[in-house]
């Protein structure tokens, strides 16, 4: 990972209460290039990246975006931030009160005030690009499938064209066929962007479609960090369980019959 | 001997048991305290970053109008009726007990100030609770627990902005219109009754209504209408903004917020008269 670090963390804690959910986490993501984050549930991977989001303060740490400190920034500097960003939430977070190209355009309209017009037409673009015909634009969230809604997250997540996605678990809930054309969508119009991003999920057909470089968090640490293709060979004991599915193993996920 | 130093023994225990259940009572007392401070300073916190974003931009007019028209338009029929009906029941009730006393002239001035200073606001404000203090509960809690307010952030928009300041601005605006219609239909209904069921004299009945009523009535009235409409947007927003826990959190923040307002505004309703009027 020699390129141009887009986004790094370093030793970033966050504990809620007594639960210590990040214990120190450190993650370098290089320009351009696709991180995922592995591991169980309940490790800490959606508060990670809530985190570097701003969504929640991070207890302790760092999080730079190019080079800059993001933890504390005010409300004009995250502001600022957030034009960078992109994200595709788990259940997609559409607007339900609002039709489908208005979900895509939100950003472009209410966050950079762009022409509803100009911005209808962005949005049917968009929806084009993760392949969704003009006629879904005018539908609202609820008549739409869980793929399609996934889709039009994609949309939303990419109309501003950003530097940075986050997609988080961007195929759980969907089948096999669907999951993989998610994949497919998110590989193509994130090369098409250029844009750097950070995935978690659970999913290694996904992990091992979108990724160049794979972590592994567990007890919130990132405990493994390489590139994909070392995945199976990483000589992780962890990592070996995980991406194998194993119920044997040093991960121990504490289920007991009470 | 030993029996005493045994029953020493079995008392000093005792004491002990003792001072444990106090201790530990002291602490729920006090944590429960403590507890009610933090949701009170949280409450201010929110409340002022909520007042903030009203007044800075950017503005959302498409917003506001919308929620002019659900807090405020919608809300006519039920405050309207309510209105008529307590109107109604006023020149009913006050007629039966004033014949005791021949002070059936008094029927109009207590259905017109009753209605002005206090039932109308007052009810209104409760009638609003319960329908649009419940719903924006509702709907800023379902967007809280399926990360649409998360995704309002990413996409560089304010949640503060988009979804509290419209509907703060609006309930502040709207329930003062509200209950000065329903001055105007509770005494009509007051009227009514008077008239078609009491056989008062129309004439002599709006003149006494006209003579009695002074122009701080109205606008205490006006005022606690605009107070109580803050309350029931705030506690609305407030309650679904931190709602938790699925479908059960997004159930409890409504009725919290149904609640909460319906308690605060008798409360304010009370602090409110006494500053007009004491």
């Amino acid at each position: 990972m020699t390129a141009l670090v887009k986004l790094q963390l370093c030793g970033v804690r966050k504990a809620f209460g007594k639960k210590k959910v990040l214990q120190g986490v450190d993650l370098v993501i290089p320009q351009g290039k696709s991180m995922v984050v592995i591991g169980g549930s309940g490790t800490g991977k959606s508060v990670m990246i809530k985190c570097v989001l701003g969504l929640i303060h991070p207890d302790e740490g760092s999080i730079l975006v190019d080079g800059q400190e993001t933890v504390g920034l005010d409300f004009r500097g995250r502001d600022r931030m957030m034009k960078k960003f992109g994200m595709l939430f788990q259940g997609a977070a559409l607007f339900d009160s609002m039709k489908v190209w208005e979900n895509v355009a939100f950003a472009l309209v209410n966050g950079r005030g762009m022409d509803r017009k100009d911005a209808y037409g962005v949005a049917v673009e968009k929806l084009k690009a993760v392949g969704l015909e003009e006629a879904v634009a005018h539908l609202y969230p609820a008549e739409l499938s869980g793929g399609m809604q996934k889709r039009v997250g994609l949309a939303r997540a990419i109309a501003t064209n950003p530097e940075i996605i986050f997609f988080d678990e961007p195929t759980t809930g969907l089948d096999p066929i669907m999951a993989d054309v998610i994949n497919d969508l998110i590989v193509a119009s994130t090369k098409d962007l250029g844009a750097t991003t950070l995935s978690i999920t659970h999913d290694m057909a996904s992990v091992r479609k979108i990724a160049d470089y794979v972590a592994m968090i567990y007890e919130g640490r990132i405990i493994w960090t390489g590139a994909v293709d070392d995945l199976d060979h990483s000589g992780n004991p962890y990592v070996d369980q995980f991406i194998h599915g194993r119920a044997e193993g040093p991960i121990s996920f504490g289920v007991s019959a009470a | 001997m030993k029996t005493d130093h045994l029953m020493t023994r079995e008392s000093m225990e005792k004491g002990r048991a003792l001072m444990v259940s106090l201790q530990d009572a002291c602490q729920a007392i006090g944590s429960t305290i403590l507890r009610l401070f933090e949701a009170c300073g949280r409450l201010v916190i929110f409340m002022g970053h909520a007042v903030v974003n009203v007044f800075l931009p950017p503005f959302f007019p498409r917003l506001i109008v919308r929620q002019l028209v659900d807090i405020g338009y919608y809300s006519l029929p039920v405050v309207g009726m309510t209105a008529l009906f307590t109107g109604m029941v006023l020149a009913l009730q006050s007629y039966t007990g004033f014949t005791r006393f021949n002070a059936e002239s008094a029927v109009a001035g207590v259905v017109v100030l009753s209605m002005t200073r206090e039932l109308a606001p007052v009810l209104a404000g409760l009638m609003v609770a319960g329908r649009v203090g419940a719903s924006i509960a509702a709907e800023i809690g379902t967007m809280r627990v399926t990360e649409q307010i998360d995704a309002l952030s990413t996409l560089s928009v304010n949640p503060f902005k988009y979804l509290i300041a419209p509907r703060i601005l609006a309930g502040t605006l709207t329930l003062p219109c509200l209950v000065l219609l329903g001055d105007i239909i509770g005494v009509f209904g007051g009227y009514m009754v008077s008239i078609y069921s009491l056989g008062f004299s129309p004439g002599r009945y709006l003149t006494q209504t006209w003579d009695i009523l002074e122009t701080m009535d109205v606008i205490s009235g006006l005022v606690k209408a605009g107070a109580f409409g803050l309350i029931v947007a705030l506690m609305g927003c407030y309650h679904g903004y931190n709602s938790q826990r699925g479908a059960q959190g997004v159930g409890a923040a409504t009725t919290n917020a149904v609640v909460s307002s319906s308690i605060l505004i008798l409360i304010f309703n009370f602090i409110l008269t006494q500053v007009f009027f004491s």
